[in-house]
């Protein structure tokens, strides 16, 4: 693995808005920033010089990169998903080339322990001893939980009430593995509260605790250094791409809540025009319907825990509740660098309903002997609107960001209920 | 409408200590806040804070957070926060100081914002969650409008840090006495003394000093320690919340007559 190039600081020219992603103030065109109580405006600078120092070290991509091997399990495949494919194929047998990466295969169960371990690198480095972090789905609770064991640190995950209730697998993982998982009852007890309790916690006890955000959501730099600890997961597929088939992929999918998966997976592609990128969110029950966390799609321009971006609000701007079945993806807000990309016109973002997530997963399930995590089956069930509109044989990659244990005791109660 | 800087200095050139109590609008109602806004302002109050509430309120602490849900769970509207405070301001004494986080300001548009609420009479606004970065570019907007931007130093803020926003904030500086959200504290922290005068030695303008303060005699210390304006807000929320709103009215009456007297000298 090389060492990822140190995102563009200030004073560069900014002739393509892609070279400044962010620029000096953590914006990406008018998204991101810093958003947050005075309080916690030094942590950040402190986070960003932390950042950008030891991410040039040798001796930190090394400590990094072995742990990423030896721990997580990387590089992760890429596989051909040779049914799934068949399934989409036309008659002549041309059609879209389905490839998986792995990410569900890591160490935990999905993509979120790239960034927990390298944020829990540079927490030691910065000598705090007491880690905090939100979750939605658990699995960046368990990632955080899992390395915060494996080095020894305290941890406090804040999880909403509802979400620990649809995801108690990963509750019982995170405190067997010693974590304090604090319940969230504001709002809807879901990811928008955990993040807004976790933030509070920040600014209480800020010298002495690293927050481990989970997304490229927040203020800067978090947007910017979570996406770099998951820059591996595109590096990784371009040359794995480039062993198979010796090209690029045509197309990338991936589900965004917060949007890290999609963001690791886009980022090493950004400058590559004919690589087409695809963002799925959550339509819960439709995006008409009110019930939905379909953000890009539907939202408007805000500002939420920290950043910028595309927000579900209401006529007031008081932050709509979000729905979706998948308790990852039902968040109100989206990473500030996804909503420029929208804007910018490089990635698009559609979004799939909770009936078709379901569907999804048992599609991958039934021919690939994958069970997906529900947040993943949304972009997995995009396949059945996407594919009809190729033509030719593009090859697609998915990021398979997660694996779908933790969903199986809430997909059962679904599934029997709709005797589908 | 008399501004939050001339109301400031015309205190300290009298030496006095100013008294800003803080309520949640809507809750338990609008006629409620309205009838708090006349209590404080006659009985004690030098200016008032008064909260819009929001649904994400992130330096908040609990008082506050259940205050601002419950508004909004009786259908506050910034829309109705005005309409009440145009018809109660010209009432007051007190400059009105409005609290809001950032993203209403920006949805209403913020040239729009900050001409809607200098009509409603409003003198200045605080919003906790835009540092100095971002403030630059709702000066002019507010400077058209009248309204002053008080801005927020807090612990953690080292020393350059604190020089650029005393610098550029106006009214006072409001001065966050706590690493940690809003919420009644039983000791205020020994290092608010080193703070005030290290403050002191870089600005002339008044410094208010709030979070964490609820009670007469911690009032009376930060004045002693060299605050200009003690600021209270959960200690008023919670009691305007308790028991029925007249009971809450009378509540906060007795609360910001015994601060006041405990700052005045």
């Amino acid at each position: 693995m090389t060492t990822t190039p140190i995102p563009s600081q200030a004073g560069q020219s900014a002739s393509n808005p892609l070279d400044q992603r962010p620029d000096a103030l953590g914006r990406f065109g008018q998204f991101g920033g810093k958003y947050v109580p005075e309080t916690l405006m030094p942590a950040l600078a402190e986070l960003e010089a932390a950042f950008y120092q030891y991410w040039q070290e040798s001796e930190f991509q090394q400590e990094l990169n072995g742990l990423l091997k030896d721990y997580v399990g990387r590089p992760s495949p890429l596989y051909f998903a040779d049914r799934l494919t068949q399934h989409y194929a036309r008659p002549d047998g041309t059609g879209v080339q389905i490839y998986l990466k792995r990410e569900d295969l890591n160490h935990t169960g999905a993509h979120k322990i790239n960034n927990a371990l390298g944020q829990v690198l540079l927490a030691k480095r910065m000598g705090k001893q007491r880690i905090i972090a939100e979750t939605g789905a658990g699995q960046h609770g368990v990632a955080t939980a899992t390395v915060c064991a494996r080095f020894g640190l305290s941890c406090v995950i804040y999880m909403g009430v509802h979400d620990m209730d649809r995801q108690a697998l990963n509750v019982f993982r995170m405190r067997l593995m010693g974590a304090e998982v604090r319940p969230v009852e504001a709002g809807t007890g879901t990811l928008k509260d955990a993040t807004s309790e976790a933030i509070r916690d920040w600014v209480t006890n800020v010298e002495t605790t690293h927050y481990i955000l989970g997304s490229v959501a927040g203020p800067h730099p978090y947007p910017m250094l979570v996406r770099e600890f998951h820059h591996v997961i595109g590096q990784e597929t371009r040359s794995q791409a480039m062993e198979k088939w010796g090209g690029l992929p045509d197309i990338l999918l991936a589900c965004v809540g917060g949007g890290s998966n999609a963001m690791g997976l886009f980022n090493d592609f950004i400058h590559d025009s004919t690589v087409r990128m695809i963002g799925i969110e959550a339509a819960g029950e439709g995006a008409d319907s009110g019930k939905h966390a379909a953000t890009l799609t539907r939202g408007r321009v805000g500002v939420l825990h920290g950043a910028m971006s595309y927000l579900l609000q209401d006529q007031d701007g008081q932050v709509i509740e979000p729905y979706s079945i998948s308790a990852g993806l039902d968040y109100p807000g989206v990473g500030p660098e996804h909503s420029f990309l929208k804007d910018l016109g490089r990635a698009e973002y559609y979004s799939v309903t909770d009936q078709q997530a379901l569907e999804g997963l048992q599609r991958l399930s039934q021919l690939e002997g994958i069970i997906p995590a529900l947040e993943t089956a949304h972009a997995i069930a995009y396949l059945e609107t996407l594919c009809p509109q190729l033509s030719g044989s593009p090859r697609l990659v998915i990021n398979c960001s997660g694996r779908g244990d933790k969903d199986v005791q809430a997909v059962a109660k679904v599934l029997k209920m709709n005797e589908l | 409408m008399v501004s939050v800087s001339s109301c400031m200095n015309s205190l300290r050139d009298r030496g006095q200590c100013a008294l800003i109590p803080f309520i949640t609008a809507g809750d338990p109602n609008l006629e409620t806040t309205a009838a708090a806004l006349q209590i404080l302002d006659r009985s004690g109050a030098d200016i008032i804070e008064l909260g819009v509430p929001y649904s994400d309120p992130l330096a908040d602490g609990p008082v506050i957070q259940a205050a601002a849900t419950r508004a909004l769970q009786h259908g506050t509207k910034l829309e109705n926060v005005l309409e009440m405070l145009k018809i109660v301001s010209p009432k007051l004494r007190s400059p009105i100081v409005l609290f809001t986080y950032y993203n209403p300001v920006l949805n209403r548009g913020i040239d729009t914002f900050f001409q809607d609420i200098a009509a409603a009479g409003a003198s200045g606004i605080v919003i906790p969650d835009l540092p100095l970065e971002e403030v630059e570019k709702l000066l002019p907007a507010a400077a058209a409008a009248n309204i002053e931007i008080v801005l927020l130093v807090a612990p953690t803020t080292p020393k350059e840090r604190l020089e650029a926003i005393a610098a550029q904030s106006q009214g006072f500086i409001y001065l966050v006495s706590v690493t940690g959200v809003t919420g009644m504290r039983t000791k205020v922290e020994s290092r608010v003394q080193e703070l005030i005068t290290e403050l002191r030695g870089i600005t002339d303008k008044p410094i208010g000093v709030g979070f964490g303060i609820s009670q007469p005699a911690q009032a009376k210390q930060m004045m002693e320690w060299g605050a200009d304006a003690v600021i209270v807000g959960s200690a008023f929320v919670k009691r305007l919340a308790e028991g029925s709103p007249e009971q809450g009215l009378q509540a906060i009456e007795t609360l910001c007559r015994s601060l006041k007297s405990a700052i005045a000298e």
